[in-house]
């Protein structure tokens, strides 16, 4: 443990110093690759929320472009500052997951269907922003209007330093909430859930409330991300922010890292992001289609050879190896 | 206000479409039924086999025909190949990692086709006419496609009511361990299974890529579709697929001539949504 | 024929057999009783094959059957009738029973064995066209028998053949699992029925969480030996 937390010290460190550190030319590319791992780790740990009681969702994108498509209208349209806008998105974005969480679990959607109907509301969303064409921009996307300098009022700035410690702060704050919810009395209620709706309900468990209320968080969570995700990149397009698409990245990188760990989420985007980005520079404008082509193929091989992510093959390798050591000693 | 009479084209559309959805729509669900996994890259194996008839008729000059045939050989190919190298390992595994293996086809074979054959739209091109009823302008390429789904679908019922391993499939899909009771290899029914759907899916690519252009994102626009219809229309009931493709398409053909392409898609959708809740166990069955 | 040494099964961490070894002579007909959750399903479903035995080993005719999957299991002549019957729903009766019949060795004697199966159950033939989902309790019971015995088994395995079936039909259903041993079939079978079943086999053994904890001639057991031991502890 102790090892760990020094461990957990040092990065944190170097993640707070990471601007400062001599990088030479390719400083802004670091942050920038830095700040998505942080905002998409921030939105890999809210689906986790879900993903590790037995909620599979494939419509987290549609929380996310919410969030995004919200916030940047609101402020385009209404000059909102998106400090405002972005309380309204979340809202607005944990009213819609809840009009469709709350009839899936009051009529028993669940396993597939529920990814299928989670599914549907992803490309609902991704088709309404594509159908509003005049004030969504459509297809093409929409870019947020610029604020003539750099404004805290606006959530815009011209140095990612800013974004870069804005994401981190975000990502950390992940962090505690994923661990409140670990920790809280809710714990051994929702892994029951996961295992066995009627056993939980038998106990005594209002199976109903529970999943709303992580439904709740982990959609009002993502919209966030929305947000910060539009703020940074300041355009948003419902092919990148909405549909099955990103939907499945997300749940990629967090099945891949692992979703029952505080840091599982993080390491799988970390991971997907940094091979997705080596596979854009090492083909660039060549090849196109290459890239994304590796990145699948991996993704299936991954998938078949790390069933429980890398943190659970981790473990369970490390379980593998103390057993038979733990049986001979009970044996002696 | 619009015209009745497009109205009317509309919905005679809407059943013409349905054909091949519904085709699709029964792949899908014999694969979910026996193996009980969710190929969430169905359709873009359609789009794989688009492009070979594309390039056997437009490039090589074959007929229509022939390179239908070698559409279904390749969709059947397939079937296996993703059976075998993809569904097999993960059999054992969580229900999102099957998603995700699949998933992850998904993004395989829409990147690899980009990098094959670029994102341009390919259109085989017939020489069929156009035509008139009563006012209405039909395709006669879309009439044929509906007809031949249908056979399509015929030739699928008979196959799992007469033969032998038909049986079994109907069999395995009601309870596979009492299935490998009676001496059947689980290995060998998916294995049919899987080719069969695969065949289906090579079948409604020739009969797409004559109605649709193909480019490697064929599959985003119908993939979510075809699910949907597999569902709505219930496990293992043939009779309940139509039904659904129906209803589904003639949303999308009317609701795209009053209002827009998308919202057509947008209110399909939502439908689907409140059916899983009304009627979960697809639209010609009753809650239990 | 079928001789299991020292056999330990189960699911996961959890361990439902322990070191069970037991016996079945050709010819025989055995009973396996103990209370519920002693593990008498796990015992079937190792001996076919439908789940794996973590030691100890299966011994049929002479051949090992350890780490043998359940359909290959059918083929060497062992039909296990599950335990809840297990009928296909909305296969017909008829469709049923061809599907017993489907590894190839006993699809080349299907007629026979049909005229067999309709001969001993009439009431099959004549719901030959119905859904089996349609049935009552007690023809499924004879359709999940019947179905076994199309694969032409040299043993047949009944897990709780009596459950869920009404008191009435109890008794006729072991009156027609003694027509099927007159037939010369082998019989293992797993029942809570203790008094129905000791008159049905010739040896009985009584298992316990998951270890065999007496074995005797059914004749010579008492019930009540058996209830007592089985339901009281004593």
């Amino acid at each position: 443990m102790r090892a760990g937390r020094l461990a957990g010290a040092v990065l944190l460190a170097l993640l707070v110093l990471g601007p400062f550190l001599p990088m030479g030319g390719m400083r802004q590319y670091v942050l920038h690759v830095l700040i998505q791992i942080l905002v998409w780790s921030f939105i890999g740990g809210a689906w986790s929320l879900m993903g590790r009681f037995g909620l599979v969702s494939l419509g987290h994108g549609a929380f996310l472009g919410l969030g995004a498509y919200t916030v940047t209208l609101l402020w385009n349209a209404y000059g909102l500052t998106p400090w405002l806008g972005g309380v309204v998105a979340a809202a607005l974005t944990i009213v819609v997951a809840l009009v469709v969480a709350y009839p899936c679990s009051r009529f028993q959607v669940v396993g597939h269907y529920f990814a299928l109907v989670t599914l549907a509301v992803g490309e609902v969303v991704r088709l309404l922003i594509i159908a509003e064409r005049n004030w969504t921009g459509g297809s093409l996307g929409l870019s947020l209007r610029a604020s003539p300098s750099d404004s805290l009022l606006a959530m815009q700035f011209a140095d990612k330093r800013v974004f870069y410690y804005a994401s981190l702060v975000l990502w950390l704050a992940g962090l505690w909430i994923w661990y409140r919810v670990d920790r809280s009395m809710a714990r051994e209620a929702m892994e029951a859930i996961g295992e066995d709706e009627t056993a939980a309900a038998s106990v005594g468990i209002h199976v109903t409330r529970f999943k709303m209320g992580i439904t709740m968080l982990s959609a009002g969570l993502t919209a966030i991300g929305g947000v910060a995700y539009a703020q940074y990149i300041t355009y948003v397009n419902p092919d990148t922010l909405a549909g099955i698409g990103v939907s499945l990245r997300i749940v990629f990188a967090v099945v891949l890292g692992g979703m029952y760990s505080l840091l599982g989420p993080t390491v799988g985007t970390a991971l997907t992001i940094a091979l997705g980005e080596y596979l854009r520079v090492v083909f660039g404008l060549r090849l196109i289609g290459m890239a994304e082509t590796i990145y699948g193929l991996l993704l299936i091989v991954f998938i078949i050879f790390l069933p429980a992510g890398i943190y659970g093959s981790l473990r369970d390798a490390v379980t593998r190896l103390a057993r038979p050591a733990r049986l001979a000693g009970g044996l002696s | 206000m619009i015209e009745p009479i497009f109205l009317l084209e509309a919905a005679v559309n809407g059943i013409l479409l349905s054909g091949v959805l519904a085709l699709l729509a029964l792949g899908l669900n014999l694969i979910f039924g026996v193996v009980d996994i969710v190929w969430i890259a169905y359709v873009d194996l359609v789009m794989v086999c688009m492009y070979l008839v594309y390039f056997l008729v437009m490039v090589y000059g074959w007929p229509l025909w022939l390179a239908g045939l070698g559409s279904l050989a390749l969709g059947a190919l397939l079937g296996l190949g993703v059976h075998l190298l993809i569904i097999t390992p993960i059999l054992g595994s969580a229900p999102v990692n099957q998603l995700l293996a699949t998933g992850g086809l998904l993004f395989f074979l829409q990147s690899f086709a980009t990098f094959l054959w670029t994102t341009d739209h390919k259109t085989v091109r017939l020489a069929l006419p156009i035509l008139e009823v009563g006012g209405m302008f039909l395709s006669f390429v879309r009439l044929i496609a509906f007809v031949i789904s249908l056979l399509a679908m015929l030739g699928l019922w008979v196959f799992l009511r007469r033969t032998y391993i038909g049986t079994a499939i109907r069999a395995v899909s009601q309870d596979r361990e009492a299935m490998a009771l009676m001496g059947a290899n689980p290995q060998y029914v998916y294995l049919v299974t899987s080719a069969i759907g695969g065949a289906m899916a090579g079948l409604a690519g020739a009969l797409l890529v004559i109605q649709y252009s193909v480019h490697p994102f064929f599959g985003a626009a119908f993939g979510p579709l075809t699910f949907m219809i597999c569902v709505l229309g219930g496990l293992g009931n043939m009779v309940g697929a139509f039904v659904a493709a129906v209803v589904m398409s003639e949303i999308i053909s009317i609701g795209g001539v009053v209002i827009s392409t998308e919202m057509g898609y947008v209110i399909a959708f939502v439908v689907f949504i409140v059916m899983m809740f009304v009627r979960p166990g697809g639209l010609l069955v009753r809650r239990g | 024929m079928l001789e299991l040494r020292g056999v330990t099964a189960g699911y996961g961490h959890f361990t439902a057999l322990w070191d069970v070894t037991l016996r079945v002579e050709a010819g025989e007909a055995v009973a396996v009783v103990g209370p519920n959750g002693s593990g008498k399903t796990t015992l079937m479903r190792v001996i076919s094959g439908l789940v794996a035995a973590r030691a100890g080993d299966l011994v049929f005719e002479g051949d090992s059957l350890g780490g043998r999957k359940a359909h290959e299991v059918v083929r060497r002549g062992i039909a296990h009738v599950p335990e809840g019957r297990r009928v296909f729903p909305r296969l017909t009766v008829a469709d049923n029973l061809r599907m017993g019949a489907f590894q190839p060795r006993a699809r080349a004697a299907f007629a026979e064995s049909l005229a067999r199966v309709y001969d001993l159950f009439p009431v099959l033939r004549e719901r030959e066209r119905q859904p089996a989902g349609s049935l009552s309790g007690g023809e499924q019971q004879m359709l999940a028998l019947g179905r076994a015995l199309m694969s032409r088994p040299k043993l047949i395995l009944l897990d709780e053949p009596s459950m869920g079936l009404a008191p009435v039909m109890v008794l006729r259903l072991f009156d027609l699992l003694r027509r099927v041993r007159a037939e010369g079939y082998t019989i293992l079978v797993v029942e809570q029925n203790v008094r129905q079943v000791l008159r049905l086999v010739d040896r009985a053994y009584l298992l316990e969480v998951g270890r065999i904890r007496m074995e005797g001639r059914a004749a010579e057991l008492s019930e009540q030996a058996f209830v007592r031991k089985a339901y009281v502890g004593l």
